[in-house]
């Protein structure tokens, strides 16, 4: 480094979007790690049968299974559209 | 009592080889009877990053099918007494290994007397992959500091909780051990690679060692010697450290800071490093 670098800007370092990239995609994978392995099948028939009577977009059709110690609750939520 | 060690990560190219050749290599140096198994089948190469490529007889899935027995596949290291090699095969069919297959292999070494059991795993997360770590006692996570291999390297994790005979059956979780390669410091300092703590954050297991980036390690691939042999370089000592500590021992950590340059080094730069 020589002395005409102070007066030159430093961009923001690379490595620390690396770091909070990597924090948040982790945080979300590891989320849906213990989901069993037929959620994505459900989702995709679940959006095949509502799909029929009424016109839903992919990302409204959420599933995912919520645990305690002693139950798993299945949870579905389907956004519908305002007017139908 | 034996230890089947698992070398993983996920990524490819992040260096599960090299390290699976240093550490078996540094076990047995420590005079633990130690094998090194090749589990990429149809990829074989720990048999040439050891040096031994031209000794090869037979193979893991030979051993399997009951072609050969162990004492014939396995090649016995000439440098270092109590360190085996136990090369894979090259068939193109990835799913000869049965999990009764390795088992019984594993099981046919521990009664010979073997300490430490080192699987090199292919990468990916595949067949091949999860048969590696299916038996691991322990594992170490190799990792490179940058974005992909530290999401790979947490997927594995994910696997070794869920997938290892240890979480089926409900045992002891297995043992994981951060082992951190090509590091520069260097860039590290001017903010362009994931520090060691920033890793180990984010992946949050014990470290065992950190291998900094070194011309070392391509030098000891191309003679087929194991860089730990190589007692000069940074990286070898650098993989002594970590045996050290894999073992259980206090080591401090070297070759994590940029080396402070002297005078002479600022006045004439480059040249001089």
């Amino acid at each position: 480094m020589s002395f005409l670098d102070i007066f030159r800007r430093r961009p923001e370092a690379s490595a620390s979007i690396a770091k909070e990239r990597l924090q948040l995609i982790l945080q979300h994978e590891r989320a849906g790690r213990d989901d069993p392995e037929f959620l994505p099948r459900l989702q995709k028939d679940l959006l095949a049968v509502i799909g029929k009577y009424v016109a839903i977009r992919e990302d409204h059709l959420a599933v995912s299974v919520q645990r305690n110690s002693h139950s798993a609750v299945l949870e579905i939520n389907i956004e519908l559209p305002p007017k139908m | 009592m034996a230890t089947v060690v698992t070398v993983t990560s996920g990524k490819g190219g992040v260096g599960k080889t090299t390290s699976s050749a240093a550490i078996g290599t540094g076990l047995a140096m420590r005079g633990h009877k130690t094998v090194i198994i090749d589990f990429d089948v149809g990829l074989r190469n720990l048999d040439l990053i050891m040096g031994c490529e031209r000794r090869v007889v037979f193979d893991f899935v030979n051993v399997i099918n009951g072609e050969a027995n162990l004492s014939q596949a396995l090649i016995k290291d000439k440098r270092v007494e109590n360190l085996f090699i136990f090369p894979t095969s090259q068939t193109r069919d990835k799913d000869v290994l049965t999990v009764q297959g390795v088992e019984k292999v594993l099981n046919d070494l521990k009664g010979q007397g073997f300490e430490y059991i080192i699987c090199d795993s292919p990468a990916g997360i595949e067949h091949g992959a999860v048969t590696a770590l299916y038996f691991a006692d322990e594992a170490v996570v190799v990792t490179n500091p940058e974005v992909s291999s530290v999401r790979d390297s947490d997927r594995i994790l994910g696997i070794l909780a869920s997938k290892s005979r240890r979480a089926v059956r409900g045992e002891a979780p297995v043992k994981e051990h951060l082992l951190i390669t090509r590091y520069s410091p260097a860039r590290v300092e001017r903010g362009e690679m994931l520090t060691v703590k920033d890793v180990q954050d984010i992946l949050a297991i014990p470290l065992m060692g950190v291998i900094p980036e070194s011309t070392a390690v391509l030098k000891a691939s191309n003679t087929g010697t194991p860089v730990i042999l190589d007692e000069e370089s940074e990286a070898g000592m650098a993989y002594k450290d970590a045996v050290g500590r894999f073992v259980g021992e206090q080591r401090a950590f070297r070759f994590m800071d940029v080396p402070k340059k002297g005078l002479f080094q600022k006045l004439f730069g480059a040249a001089a490093s």
